[in-house]
């Protein structure tokens, strides 16, 4: 393999996944909540995606495109959720939008 | 010189990686974040291309860059300025307790990466050329993983009407 080792990749994944987590617990318009969370899956799917050439092995390139999927869905339903608190004329904010707190 | 190429290659997709997920989280504006998310996919896709990933980074920029972040955008016109919430107006502990969290974070992954660098980091495997292409990654995913294709299918079903049900207003709201 030319240019940088898989380790090289898997410390910018690193870097990505406690950047995505800052954000997370960080910010609280959920929207940049939701885009942190985006990092965070992309961090992951790049170490899947490290490991599968460290291996040779393309199982993590088919969990990558499954975390993809997810991701996608959870965006769906993640925004269709800001779009019903903001309907219902509730404060986006993440730490005030405690009603269903037990 | 190849290999000089790629290292070249490797520090600007990393660069812009980390500099626009950092953008995403430190930018207050959530239409700039969603930008910049956007750049930030499309340089891990460089990275996925260096990594033999080619259906994945073109997946990658076509679903992710595409679609879902046209979605996302859309959201954020549609949700105006009012989205806008401050940087930080909770307590400086917990943003100091936040901090230090995703610091553990980071420090954890890269002492566990740092034990295992000598040995089992070294020497990725062989690979043909045809590693990661369409047509490998088609015929796993309808061979051997057959079960989670199919899986994935229900779940964006269920996300697709989850999503129609959370966009329908209720009628008795719809009077008022």
């Amino acid at each position: 393999m030319d240019g940088p080792g898989v380790g090289w990749y898997l410390i910018v994944a690193a870097i990505l996944f406690g950047v995505g987590a800052l954000g997370v617990m960080l910010r609280r318009s959920p929207l940049i909540v939701l885009l942190s969370l985006e990092i965070m899956l992309n961090a992951a799917n790049l170490t899947l995606i490290a490991f599968a050439r460290q291996r040779g092995d393309l199982d993590g390139q088919i969990f990558a495109l499954s975390v993809v999927a997810v991701a996608a869905a959870e965006v769906a339903i993640g925004l269709g959720l800001i779009v019903a608190m903001a309907r219902r004329r509730l404060v986006l904010d993440v730490d005030r939008a405690s009603e269903l707190r037990g | 010189m190849g290999n000089v190429l790629v290292w070249v290659i490797w520090f600007l997709g990393a660069g812009g990686c980390l500099a626009s997920g950092i953008a995403v989280v430190s930018v207050t504006n959530p239409f700039y974040s969603a930008l910049a998310l956007i750049g930030n996919l499309a340089s891990l896709a460089v990275l996925y291309l260096l990594l033999a990933a080619e259906f994945l980074a073109a997946a990658q920029v076509l679903v992710y860059a595409g679609a879902v972040m046209v979605m996302f955008l859309f959201v954020v016109a549609y949700l105006g300025g009012r989205t806008d919430a401050p940087w930080a107006g909770e307590p400086a502990m917990l943003r100091t307790a936040a901090v230090v969290a995703a610091a553990a974070l980071l420090v954890e992954v890269v002492v566990v990466l740092g034990l295992a660098w000598g040995d089992s980091l070294q020497e990725p495997a062989e690979v043909s050329d045809s590693f990661g292409s369409p047509a490998e990654i088609g015929e796993l995913f309808l061979t051997d993983h057959l079960l989670a294709f199919e899986i994935t299918s229900i779940v964006l079903l269920v996300a697709a009407i989850g999503g129609v049900v959370l966009g329908t207003t209720p009628e008795k709201e719809e009077s008022a």
